[in-house]
């Protein structure tokens, strides 16, 4: 009886299944985790509406387009246009709420964050597009199994690379000879206040990371990398500082011999443990991953083969 | 760039120029007077040697 109503208006049945789809993706790679980002609810409606409209427009589309009412596409432009506007949102609210944290996120950082929040609205687009039109192509289930694969497809496009994947991290010791601080043999900073080193030596926690290849050498020496490291360590594990402190801040620094990172951090919560789970999964920034060896590869390639 | 601005020193010949100059009688007392100038300028304090501090602002 059920199936018989879902084949006999198959329209309706694709474009909510398309819509349905479309927000549950929208929902699924929604996650508020240690970033607390958005973890207000406010801040969840308004991604909750835009996944709901972006589900709705992908999956109009479809029977549209099949009714041959070909101008249904500049929907999707009018969508792009939207999800632009989110972006810029995003930028705007982060770069705004940047200057009252005590360890900034800095803007490579909030332009990776806003970048994703664009990317998955379109996607949710995709998911309800697929749903829509393997629905109203051959059948509901066609669609139910279209929609499934998109999920899982589009959970696994958005996991993105961490630290972890190019650098490998230790925990290092921290050294003070008279004002000059060092973690490992990386020299950090000059710290001129008997009472800054007091507090540096017992909450401080060295880490080095040794990059894995060459391309991941650029990636952490960049500078946005390391401000998105210290900001997620502080946020995961507090920072053991006050507005007016600039003697306690959280530093990295890169061992120029060695291309290594150092990285000091001041934990409210010194634990060596989830120290290391935070920095090794921090993710890589799309603006601060580059790939050298590539290009050079095949500048030589090319120059050999042109003798 | 970062700026000084601040020197503060238990030795007055050593130093001159363009910053403010504090004079501190003993280590204890510059520790005490760099202390109170990193919290006051919202800057680092920063140890050239042990009898001469500089104040520096970072923008």
């Amino acid at each position: 009886m059920m199936l018989d109503w879902l084949h006999s208006h198959k329209e309706l049945t694709a474009v909510a299944m398309g819509t349905a789809f479309g927000m549950v993706a929208r929902i699924a790679m929604l996650r508020s985790d240690y970033r607390q980002y958005p973890a207000y609810p406010h801040g969840k409606i308004i991604h909750l509406a835009l996944g709901l409209i972006a589900g709705a427009l992908g999956a109009v589309a479809v029977p549209a387009l099949f009714n041959k009412d070909y101008t249904a596409i500049t929907f999707l432009s009018l969508a792009a246009q939207q999800f632009r506007e989110v972006r810029n949102m995003e930028r705007n609210t982060l770069t705004a709420v940047d200057d009252l944290e005590l360890v900034p996120r800095g803007a490579a950082y909030i332009e990776g964050i806003a970048v994703v929040f664009e990317g998955r609205n379109y996607l949710a687009i995709v998911t309800a597009l697929l749903t829509s039109l393997f629905a109203q192509w051959i059948h509901w289930w066609a669609g139910l199994a279209a929609g499934v694969l998109s999920l899982v497809f589009s959970h696994l496009f958005m996991r993105g690379k961490k630290i972890s994947h190019i650098a490998s991290v230790e925990a290092a010791p921290i050294k003070l000879d008279g004002p000059n601080l060092y973690v490992g043999d990386i020299y950090m900073m000059n710290v001129g206040l008997d009472e800054n080193r007091e507090i540096i030596r017992e909450q401080g926690m060295g880490f080095i990371l040794t990059p894995r290849s060459d391309d991941a050498r650029v990636t952490i020496a960049n500078l946005g990398q390391r401000q998105a490291i210290l900001h997620d360590v502080s946020t995961r594990l507090g920072v053991y500082r006050d507005d007016g402190d600039p003697g306690l801040l959280p530093i990295a620094k890169l061992g120029l011999r060695t291309g290594q990172l150092g990285l000091l951090v001041l934990p409210r919560e010194k634990d060596a443990d989830k120290a290391y789970e935070a920095v090794s999964g921090v993710p890589l920034l799309e603006a601060a991953v580059r790939k050298p060896t590539k290009a050079n590869r095949k500048s030589l390639e090319e120059a050999e083969s042109n003798g | 760039m970062a700026r000084i601005v601040g020197i503060v020193t238990t030795r007055r010949e050593e130093v001159g120029g363009g910053a403010p100059i504090l004079y501190a009688e003993d280590r204890e007392q510059l520790q005490k007077v760099a202390h109170l100038l990193e919290k006051i300028l919202d800057c680092a304090a920063h140890t050239i040697n042990e009898d001469l501090f500089i104040i520096v602002e970072r923008k």
